[in-house]
């Protein structure tokens, strides 16, 4: 007879309702990835397997312009909010607290905090003023709405890594009779890089993933992948959706495998 | 002769906090270190003796007071403009570099020729034993190979000062043995000014050829180790250096007397009561009775091998410790319970203000 | 008390960090912090007849938030269809909160409990749809639970069920959405909670004659009560502003106050009364993360 032991950190049904959850987490994505290698026009009834569908996204204009639209976007969206994130990252951590830090980084948090359609009808309205009055109806809005929201994404990251980093290394530096200038250019950068890498990373999925304030800033025709998707739920669903939802899905993980990579602590 | 002084701290204060809550980690400190000397800041956590590194550094600026290199007044020079190099107690080894970018970044920093910086670097690592570990990253290294490369990294732009915080803290006891040897070696062959900050007084005793003592923010007492060990000028660097006694007393003419009615025979400039202090392998323990020694009984006995700590009670209880070397074996040995007599050595009691 | 050249490098230290977090700042205020103030004003403006707005002051926009005026007599009564779409989120995102809450605890009890090892494997399992497109999710889920899709199809052809079940387009379909696409939320703040939780505790529980039962309500939750207050929070707050979940899962009909919100803009109805929703929703979520901060604060000072 097995001996039981009395294992300190076991409650009873726990480990059932986790794995079960873990299964209803993944079953649905599952599915999804499933059915986009369906022969058949049919997102339910397996008819055998097939790129059909990948090829048929792949010859669809439209979705090729979204595809591109999407990626310019979350590219600038990814540099600017990571380029202004690392300044303030670096301007609101490891010097002595200072008249309204805390404002700042409630300030930088904000999108992170307010329901996102508050901030996409508010948007539409500014960016609508604007329109009519410059006459310009270009990707411009998109990429600075997405460059506003990703901050945080990208400041939050930096910040930790700027965090852990020993503060005695930038003292070391400037003793060692670097300028602060050379200090930041041979110490501190260097060492900030991953965060950087990560922070940008994050902006990007961020920006690629983004739906209600691209569909409320959005002019006509410029749709990204996420709206055309959503778009296509008027129609009858094909499992033309499921593939542009698998590739994204596949490059979302590819990208957020590359950011634990690099987040993780090295010994 | 006077000797020349490299380092000069004048009036020094440094208070951290604002309003209600201003803690003076640095309160008026003055000393001068002198050439080439190997110079001890010893003391307690918190006792400021970090910050007064940190103000020779540059790394902080002192709320009032100056800090002179050489006479000049470089109070508010930054870090990277004084001749000056600190060994931190992390070390703060660049972990992106490699051990010889590491040595040489000072240098590389300095704009001194490539040549220069390669010739320098081997010859810093050929000085700490290092020189097959050139390419290695710093976190290859064991934690005393991390130590010697901190070390070569801020000897390497041959500063006029070297700072060292608790640079051996983090090394387990035989490897900071090792190091203390290694560092006295150092400093004679470079003659570079070593000062160096520890709240260990064993470390401080055998590197140092001058100690400053510290407490609460302020110089307790500037000495060689000797001065220092055998002439406390208070009670806190009695009991922080070294174990030692106290006795309450009362200065009687021609010495002090104890609570006992003990007359002991010593200096005294004070008046009124002050505490007698005598280090227990002064305490000599001698028959009960004898002329002179002042009666004590054994409590008992702590044996350390070759000595043994004597744990015992004057008359009116005051408690006193003498250390006597163990008694062979076999050989009788003192007991618990026993009635003695203790003699202080000659010219070892000594009398503290309070 | 500091001197002089210490003032100058403090003055000196803030003017850097706020000169670095300026751009940032810049970015925010035309994209994102600068148009909510223009939501305040527009909440108390008279609406224009083909949308936008008329610039004459009203009240109007906040009154017909819960009133509604009679088209004959012009006498206000309540808003029913209002209350019912505020009734809804509110219920929807509570159930949300209990469902992910139910299902979130022992999966992150589970993940703490795992050896060290496989812990951050199993973390990154719930991070993947974290970070996942909400709108896939959402679509993943609605291909579960429609009319013809997989567990329909699966029920039907095994016989459990004859007739396929309705579930898409009615509030369980957005509860079950919204209860999916945000567990992970709830998972990762308990887990935080629960890592740091000294097992020793239990030990301690159970020496001194606790059952599991009582050593869970007795010992566990209380303490770790403040990573169940931000897991709570954390899902209950987009819940209520949800959006894309109940237009993909509820239909047109079955409306949350985002997509409310988005009819009054979109179809051009009553721009005034879409602002002050928007703030009605701000301010709602305001307080629930100041209610969440004052929790956290109080979870790291025991004493205070």
């Amino acid at each position: 007879m097995a001996e039981r032991r009395f294992e300190i950190g076991r409650i009873p049904g726990f480990a059932t309702v986790a794995v079960a959850t873990f299964v209803m987490l993944y079953l649905p994505i599952a599915t999804l990835v499933a059915f986009s290698f369906n022969e058949g026009n049919s997102i339910a009834v397996w008819e055998g397997l097939s790129l059909h569908w990948y090829r048929e996204a792949w010859d669809n204009q439209a979705v090729k312009d979204a595809t591109a639209r999407s990626l310019i976007i979350a590219v600038c969206a990814a540099v600017i909010s990571t380029t202004v994130a690392t300044m303030a990252a670096l301007g609101t951590t490891r010097r002595a607290k200072f008249r309204g830090e805390t404002f700042i980084y409630v300030a930088i948090n904000q999108p992170l905090m307010v329901p996102e359609i508050v901030t996409a009808v508010a948007l539409m309205i500014f960016f609508g003023m604007i329109k009519v009055a410059t006459g310009y109806q270009g990707l411009g809005y998109l990429i600075l709405a997405h460059s506003a929201f990703c901050i945080p994404f990208a400041y939050l990251p930096i910040r930790a890594r700027l965090e852990g980093m020993d503060l005695s290394l930038e003292a070391a530096a400037s003793d060692l009779y670097a300028t602060p200038w050379k200090t930041f250019r041979h110490v501190t950068l260097p060492l900030l890089g991953p965060g950087i890498l990560a922070g940008a990373m994050l902006a990007f999925v961020i920006s690629l993933d983004d739906v209600i304030i691209t569909e409320f800033v959005k002019s006509g025709g410029q749709d990204t992948l996420p709206t055309y998707m959503l778009g296509q739920l008027r129609r009858t669903m094909t499992p033309e959706v499921n593939a542009i939802s698998t590739a994204l899905l596949a490059l979302t993980v590819m990208l957020l495998t590359a950011f634990f990579l690099l987040t993780r602590k090295r010994d | 002769m006077t000797e020349a002084v490299t380092i000069e701290a004048r009036n020094a204060v440094k208070a951290f906090g604002q309003g209600d809550h201003v803690v003076r980690a640095l309160d008026d400190v003055s000393i001068q270190i002198r050439k080439g000397e190997f110079f001890t800041l010893l003391g307690p956590s918190g006792c400021g003796k970090t910050t007064l590194l940190r103000l020779i550094a540059g790394f902080e600026m002192p709320t009032s007071g100056t800090i002179l290199l050489d006479g000049a007044d470089i109070t508010e020079l930054p870090p990277n403009k004084r001749p000056v190099n600190t060994v931190f107690q992390s070390y703060a080894l660049f972990p992106h570099l490699t051990v010889a970018e590491n040595v040489g970044f000072g240098l590389t920093m300095q704009g001194r020729p490539r040549a220069e910086v390669t010739a320098r670097v081997a010859e810093m690592l050929a000085l700490v034993k290092l020189e097959a570990m050139a390419g290695r990253k710093v976190s290859q290294l064991s934690g005393g190979q991390q130590q010697r490369v901190a070390l070569a990294r801020a000897l390497a732009p041959q500063p006029k000062v070297l700072l060292l915080d608790e640079p051996l803290s983090a090394l387990d006891l035989k490897l900071r043995k090792e190091m203390q040897v290694e560092l006295k070696r150092l400093q004679t062959e470079t003659g570079i000014t070593f000062i160096f900050v520890t709240h260990d007084q064993e470390e401080a005793l055998t590197m140092s050829d001058r100690i400053g003592v510290m407490s609460a923010g302020k110089l307790q007492q500037v000495g060689s180790p000797k001065d220092i060990y055998t002439r406390p000028v208070n009670r806190f660097v009695a009991s922080f250096i070294g174990e030692t006694n106290f006795l309450p007393a009362t200065v009687v003419p021609g010495g002090v007397r104890l609570a006992t009615g003990d007359v002991v025979e010593v200096a005294a400039q004070a008046r009124g009561d002050v505490t007698l202090t005598v280090r227990p392998e002064q305490v000599r323990i001698v028959g009960a009775g004898e002329a002179g020694a002042i009666a004590a009984t054994v409590k008992f006995l702590v044996y350390f091998g070759t000595d043994t700590h004597c744990h015992l009670a004057l008359a009116d209880g005051t408690e006193v410790v003498a250390r006597v070397q163990s008694p062979a074996s076999g050989e009788a040995g003192i007991e618990a319970g026993s009635a003695v007599g203790l003699r202080f050595a000659s010219g070892a009691a000594q009398v503290l203000e309070d | 008390m500091a001197s002089r050249a210490e003032e100058r490098m403090q003055r000196q230290s803030a003017r850097n960090g706020w000169l670095l977090s300026l751009p940032a700042l810049g970015l925010l205020l035309i994209a994102a912090l600068g148009p909510l103030l223009i939501i305040f004003v527009y909440s108390v403006l008279t609406p224009g007849q083909y949308g936008n707005v008329v610039w004459e002051f009203s009240w109007d926009g906040w009154v017909s938030i819960l009133f509604t005026r009679d088209i004959f007599d012009g006498t206000l009564g309540l808003a029913d269809a209002h209350l019912t779409i505020f009734w809804r989120s509110v219920s929807l995102s509570l159930m949300t909160t209990l469902a992910t809450f139910a299902l979130g605890f022992p999966t992150a009890w589970f993940i703490a409990t795992r050896p060290p090892r496989q812990r951050g494997l199993w973390l990154f399992l719930i991070t993947i749809p974290f970070w996942t497109n909400l709108l896939i999710r959402t679509f993943a889920i609605n291909e579960v639970i429609r009319q013809e899709g997989v567990l329909n199809t699966f029920l039907l052809w095994t016989g459990v069920i004859e007739r396929p079940l309705s579930i898409i387009y009615t509030d369980t379909a957005v509860l079950i959405g919204m209860a999916y696409v945000y567990l992970p939320l709830m998972v990762l703040p308990l887990f935080a909670a629960i890592d740091r939780f000294d097992m020793r505790l239990l030990e301690a529980g159970y020496d001194l004659y606790a059952s599991r039962w009582q050593v869970l309500r007795r010992v566990i939750l209380p303490i770790v009560k403040p990573g169940i207050v931000a897991g709570s929070i954390l899902v209950f707050v987009p819940s209520l502003g949800a959006y894309v979940t109940p237009r993909v899962l509820g239909g047109g009909k079955n409306m949350m106050i985002g997509n409310f919100i988005e009819l009054q803009f979109l179809a051009g109805r009553n721009w005034p009364l879409g602002a002050a929703l928007s703030v009605t929703l701000l301010l709602i979520v305001t307080a629930a993360l100041l209610i969440y901060v004052r929790a956290a604060n109080r979870g790291s000072n025991p004493h205070g």
